[in-house]
């Protein structure tokens, strides 16, 4: 690493020398290593089908071909990385975003059911541990029956909860957004109970030397207190969202979506679409949890807390 | 423990000769019981006292002997259960509601998201004071406590004495006259403390508050009451009641004189008694 920096910083400064001291250079290395192995599985695994289609057309084939041709089948057991990106390309620069073949369109329809579902369950997880928190009787019994909800298997209840809204008239966005909401209340809750409960004793004492009613303690020492708790509960929850969102349209016939799209692909052994579908809805995921990363920073900022405080 | 009886009368003629004068404190065979895992543990038993406004009370004694129950039993934080206690003539709870005390605790507790105004400003807020009158009280309790300057400074960024004296300065915020401080400078160190106290007293001579001090240091108790309770453990009971003879006002220097010697000697006794029999 020294030696590195040391070779970088004689010749050109700048950049290179802030990507060798900073993150970037570890991140770059680790990222090239996954791609090296990658290429080294999509030879390896799409192999034996390639030199099953060079004999059964009798042709000559050297260590060459078969490198080149394992990284460009159609529908490879593994697709090469640059092939995944070139669908992604392909369906979200290089198609109309209105089109049914667009990645934008179908992650936009997981998107939108993702976000309502999550802006649900991070209400209904705040109110929960508000209820928690200050109802004994609430604290007993509503807390096993969270945990409980969260060992049913997601794939087990979300037809069920199409089924049943269906019947009493609801379709659409709703139903999906709800198991999305089913997944991501559960760490708010969590975190939210934990948060509600972090000030210390002589604090809780304070506010009642000075008579402070109910909801001056909440407003003015539990809910800020609780903040940070529920930044780190939400980045979470809204990643357990999506994938609530995704699993939510897979059991239940869903034509559009990321997870429609990843059903599709498997149905047609389209194992590019699969990949560039995975990537996209990692990528949402990134964005999101960023998302609530900057929020985060801009609030423990304004509420003054020390740098290298934040989780 | 046969000297017991003696001081109860001495406290107990105190308690009269005190109440021709305003009282703030009256407590009148108080006991609190705690039940444990372990079986009940006898907190405080038997305590008669009476504070007159404007003294400085500090309650001393080794740890477990009721002093800050005492002190949590004033401010309602704990329930006796044998005995009665007043506090500006009402019930503990009844002065709570009334907002008849400011409580310093050990530790400063100043909530980390809030700015040193802003934490002044807590009690202030709480209780309904406009926002002019907000400004106006953070900006002189502040000054009585030399943070003047300090105001959008969080928490964090203060020493642990600074920290403790903007909590000193949140309880002096709103107009109780009764100051309860629960060993509040015990963390710092011995130079802050010096100083603190030195302070204190000074603010005390300013505001003409009543204060009730818990402590486990015999010059910081000495240097600063003209009342010493002297307390012993198991049960928490007042073994000896010290009238200071020092002057109100006391330069730190006063902490070599004779007669401040022979007061902390006599705490020292006092401590030592309640130890003895056990």
């Amino acid at each position: 690493m020294s030696a590195v920096s040391l070779a970088v910083s004689g010749s050109q400064p700048g950049f290179l020398r802030r990507a060798a001291v900073g993150r970037t250079l570890p991140i770059l290395i680790v990222l090239s290593a996954i791609i090296l192995i990658w290429y080294a599985f999509t030879v390896y695994l799409n192999a034996p089908w390639q030199i099953d289609a060079y004999q059964r057309a009798g042709s000559e084939w050297t260590a060459a071909d078969l490198v080149g041709d394992t990284m460009a089948q159609e529908r490879p057991v593994l697709p090469a990385p640059h092939q995944v990106m070139a669908e992604i390309w392909k369906t979200t620069i290089g198609t109309r975003i209105t089109s049914k073949r667009s990645l934008i369109y179908h992650a936009w329809i997981t998107l939108s059911s993702t976000l309502l579902g999550f802006v649900i369950g991070t209400a209904l997880g705040v109110l929960l541990a508000i209820g928690i928190v200050h109802n004994r009787a609430m604290d007993k019994s509503v807390m096993p029956w969270v945990i409980a909800s969260q060992t049913i298997p997601i794939l087990a209840i979300a037809p069920m909860i199409i089924v049943v809204l269906n019947a009493i008239g609801l379709s659409g966005l709703l139903p999906k957004a709800l198991i999305s909401t089913y997944l991501s209340f559960f760490p708010v809750v969590v975190g939210m109970v934990k948060g509600f409960r972090s000030p210390e004793v002589i604090q809780l004492d304070l506010m009642r030397t000075y008579n402070a009613s109910g909801t001056q303690t909440f407003w003015k020492l539990r809910w800020p207190a609780a903040l940070p708790y529920l930044f780190t509960s939400m980045k979470v929850a809204v990643a357990i969202a999506l994938v609530g969102a995704i699993v939510g349209e897979l059991p239940t016939g869903a034509v559009s979506g990321l997870g429609a799209r990843l059903l599709a692909g498997s149905y047609y052994g389209q194992t590019v679409q699969i990949w560039s579908a995975l990537f996209m809805a990692a990528a949402l995921a990134a964005v999101l949890v960023g998302i609530i990363g900057i929020g985060q920073r801009i609030v423990m900022a304004r509420m003054g807390t020390r740098e290298g405080e934040r989780s | 423990m046969n000297a017991n009886p003696a001081i109860r009368q001495e406290a107990s003629q105190e308690a009269s000769s005190k109440a021709s004068g305003e009282t703030v404190v009256e407590a009148r065979g108080l006991g609190l019981t705690f039940e444990t895992n372990d079986g009940p543990v006898q907190a405080l038993s038997n305590v008669d006292l009476v504070i007159g406004k404007g003294e400085f009370v500090s309650f001393i004694g080794p740890s477990g002997c009721g002093k800050t129950t005492f002190l949590r039993v004033i401010a309602d934080l704990e329930q006796p259960t044998e005995g009665d206690i007043r506090v500006n003539g009402m019930t503990p709870a009844e002065a709570r509601r009334k907002r008849a005390y400011g409580y310093v605790f050990q530790a400063a507790g100043l909530f980390p998201w809030r700015t040193i105004e802003q934490n002044v400003a807590l009690p202030l807020e709480i209780m309904g004071y406009s926002r002019a009158e907000q400004k106006e009280r953070v900006f002189r309790t502040l000054d009585l406590v030399n943070l003047a300057g300090f105001e959008k400074k969080f928490p964090w960024q203060l020493s642990g004495g600074m920290q403790q004296r903007a909590s000193i300065a949140r309880a002096l915020a709103f107009d109780a006259d009764l100051l309860l401080m629960d060993e509040p400078f015990g963390a710092l160190d011995e130079i802050v403390r010096d100083h603190l106290n030195e302070q204190l007293l000074d603010l005390w001579a300013r505001t003409g508050k009543t204060i009730g001090f818990v402590t486990h240091s015999i010059p910081e108790a000495v240097y600063l009451s003209t009342r010493i309770i002297v307390m012993s453990p198991r049960p928490g009971r007042v073994t000896d009641v010290i009238e200071s003879p020092l002057p109100r006002e006391r330069p730190l220097d006063i902490r070599e004189t004779p007669e401040f010697l022979q007061i902390a000697h006599r705490v020292r006794e006092g401590l030592r008694a309640g130890h003895s029999d056990d």
